[in-house]
């Protein structure tokens, strides 16, 4: 199989605190891969290290062959130009109407004139079902409606690799379950790579190629949707069943209750 | 020991966010330019940081002109001086109130709006989508809220001090009485275009380019929290003005000090 | 994207500005003689040169002429010696021209009052450079009020 995004060996610290410990991941392309684990454990800094905006302390990622934390400047923008990120926020620009916010990529980087940028607009927004919003300011959009705004706005120029930190978190069912068939329909109409970071199990197993399950600085766990579900770890269990306690304790690491509470008389 | 320790983080803390702020100031000037697409970007701003604040500026300008003539004649009439009066409000208006009111006004006007705005575009990941789609934020998003700052701030001085002097005839002529020819005239002979006038704009522009860095600086580093923004905007406002206010007595003393 | 408001309401901030610069220019500061202008050097001598500043203006019969340079003592009989800076156009004095320090008013600045003198033949003209020889030093107020009772004193 061939693989558009290859981690190796790679850790990762934000100051004193270990985020990934020797961390391997590999992205096959053409496929929706899921990267899951609880609240709290770095999986949108993976992207953001994907996307070369931060620098992993020792290891290695490629990106179609290519060393992202090796590049200079210019290679990683145009390395950028091929992955699109779809933010948890959106992350639309508030200051320009939803149009404005689609075309925006295309003007930036194109010098297309402005009847074509206005017709691949417009396609791209009746994709995600947004023609009709097109004139409106991100303000005026719904939580859900703001996604696929940015999602229009993400695949404006054609990406290969889309990013998705999250998509599901915070949505009415109503929303989630339009964030899913669009995830798998773009991903089999463009042919795109799609990397789908979560903790919602159930929507990401619908639409996920293959599973990556991470905790504790680690992965834990890996393989096709099947393979996970079968798994025999009882860390990947408990995630899947989402029981309250288990290998990952419900409290927080703390000195014994009894103790403490005999230390107050 | 902790002392010590304690005053080398100090250090190497400030070290590190002038580094950075220099970073950003170079990012910002060096930025490649694009100039059909930033001009429309640095006009928008203009309108923002400048336009917007045309009515402060104008009405603080009239009232400070119309309170130096009041004051200035009371104290000038003493000794048959009133005619003094035009040189009097010209000359502090031109040297030193309006560089420095505008600059202080700026960047409680100007200066925490340009660090919230961009402080919350970081918070909500708009830079960072920037950086994703390939766009250098310095040049996008800082780099023109950058200019139109350092543009817009000596041309709001020019029209504070011609404001004020206006204020000063609307009381110093029109109401106290001191004649008309007397308040131009004298002021004409004591107001010198190269030595005044341009220095009082270079001095405006020296505030430009701190205040604004400090505001886009401010904004740019921020932690993006509700603490972080508001922090960061009160920091912009306060050292702005320290800033300010400790460069015009360098910058008054290098002009006006020797003769 | 720029809209029209926007564009007008920069339009309308600058030719403000500029407003404000030429009102600097024309109304606030004077540019009549001084400067930007062509100039040529004229040096005087005075026994005491009262409150003269540099900048201060020279004025034949009350027309500015120029505006007084740079002042110094000089080095070998300790007289202050004032450089006036006069107008290009304003050319060809006659040497026997007097200049006086006058003071405008009671208290007012003090300027540098220049009578040209008579022209006859084979009397040169001022050039470049040249010496005003004579000159009238500042009227000193505290000297004048010394004067005036010393000669009331004598009266009685």
């Amino acid at each position: 199989m061939e693989y558009l995004v290859e981690i190796e060996n790679m850790s990762f610290s934000r100051g004193q605190r270990p985020i990934y410990e020797d961390i391997n991941v590999r992205i096959p392309a053409g496929k929706t891969t899921a990267v899951m684990g609880p609240s709290g454990i770095g999986k949108t800094t993976l992207l953001k290290l994907i996307g070369g905006q931060l620098t992993p302390d020792s290891g290695d990622i490629r990106f179609k062959g290519h060393s992202i934390p090796k590049m200079r400047r210019n290679a990683l923008f145009a390395a950028r130009r091929d992955m699109s990120m779809l933010f948890q926020s959106g992350a639309l620009f508030t200051d320009m109407t939803v149009f404005d916010n689609v075309a925006y990529p295309i003007r930036e980087h194109t010098r297309l004139p402005e009847d074509i940028i206005r017709t691949m607009v417009l396609m791209k927004l009746q994709s995600v079902g947004l023609r009709g919003a097109s004139e409106l300011m991100p303000s005026e959009l719904s939580g859900g409606m703001a996604r696929r705004a940015a999602l229009a706005r993400s695949i404006a120029l054609d990406p290969e690799l889309i990013m998705y930190d999250e998509p599901f978190a915070g949505q009415d069912p109503i929303s989630m379950g339009v964030l899913v068939k669009l995830i798998k329909e773009l991903n089999d109409a463009l042919n795109l790579t799609s990397i789908v970071v979560t903790h919602d199990v159930t929507e990401v197993l619908t639409i996920a190629d293959y599973v990556y399950v991470m905790a504790d600085k680690r992965i834990i766990g890996e393989g096709t949707t099947e393979e996970i579900q079968s798994s025999d770890s009882p860390l990947v269990q408990q995630f899947l069943k989402g029981n309250a306690d288990g290998p990952v304790p419900f409290h927080f690491p703390a000195r014994d209750f009894a103790t403490v509470l005999g230390e107050g008389r | 020991m902790a002392f010590l320790a304690s005053l080398g983080r100090k250090t190497l803390n400030i070290f590190s966010t002038v580094g950075r702020a220099f970073l950003i100031l170079v990012g910002a000037i060096v930025a490649r330019p694009q100039p059909l697409k930033n001009t429309s970007l640095v006009i928008k701003q203009i309108y923002i940081v400048g336009v917007q604040s045309l009515l402060i500026i104008g009405v603080s300008g009239l009232f400070i002109g119309m309170v130096m003539a009041l004051q200035g004649y009371t104290v000038l009439v003493d000794y048959g001086a009133e005619e003094s009066l035009g040189p009097m409000v010209a000359l502090s208006l031109i040297r030193e109130l309006g560089p420095v009111v505008t600059a202080l006004l700026f960047a409680g006007r100007a200066g925490s709006a340009l660090t919230a705005e961009i402080g919350l575009m970081k918070a909500t990941e708009q830079l960072s989508s920037l950086e994703m789609m390939a766009i250098d934020p310095l040049r996008r998003v800082i780099a023109p809220r950058f200019w139109a700052g350092v543009i817009s701030m000596p041309m709001l001085a020019l029209i504070f001090s011609a404001v004020g002097i206006l204020g000063g005839h609307l009381v110093g002529v029109d109401w106290l009485g001191v004649d008309s020819g007397s308040y131009w005239s004298i002021m004409q002979s004591s107001v010198d275009f190269e030595e005044d006038v341009l220095n009082g704009v270079i001095k405006s522009f020296v505030f430009a380019v701190v205040v604004t860095w400090i505001a886009v600086f401010r904004g740019y580093d921020l932690i993006p929290t509700s603490e972080g923004i508001s922090a960061a905007t009160t920091q912009t406002v306060v050292h702005s003005s320290l800033a300010v206010l400790g460069l015009d007595f360098v910058l008054t003393a290098l002009m006006f000090g020797t003769n | 994207m720029t809209s029209r408001k926007v564009e007008v309401g920069v339009g309308f901030f600058v030719a403000l500005a500029f407003a404000s610069l030429l009102m600097m220019a024309l109304k606030v500061a004077d540019q009549g003689v001084s400067g930007t202008g062509e100039t040529y050097n004229l040096y005087a001598k005075f026994d005491n040169i009262g409150g003269l500043k540099p900048r201060s203006p020279i004025k034949v019969g009350g027309v500015v002429i120029g505006r007084v340079g740079d002042i110094h003592l000089d080095k070998e009989d300790f007289t202050p010696v004032v450089t006036l800076v006069i107008s290009e156009e304003y050319r060809d004095f006659p040497d026997t021209s007097s200049v006086s320090i006058l003071t405008s008013g009671l208290l007012g600045e003090q300027f540098v009052g220049f009578h040209p003198g008579f022209s006859f033949d084979g009397i040169e003209t001022l050039n470049e450079g040249d010496y005003i020889a004579d000159t009238k030093s500042a009227l000193v107020l505290e000297d004048l009020i010394g004067q005036f009772l010393f000669s009331q004193n004598k009266d009685d």
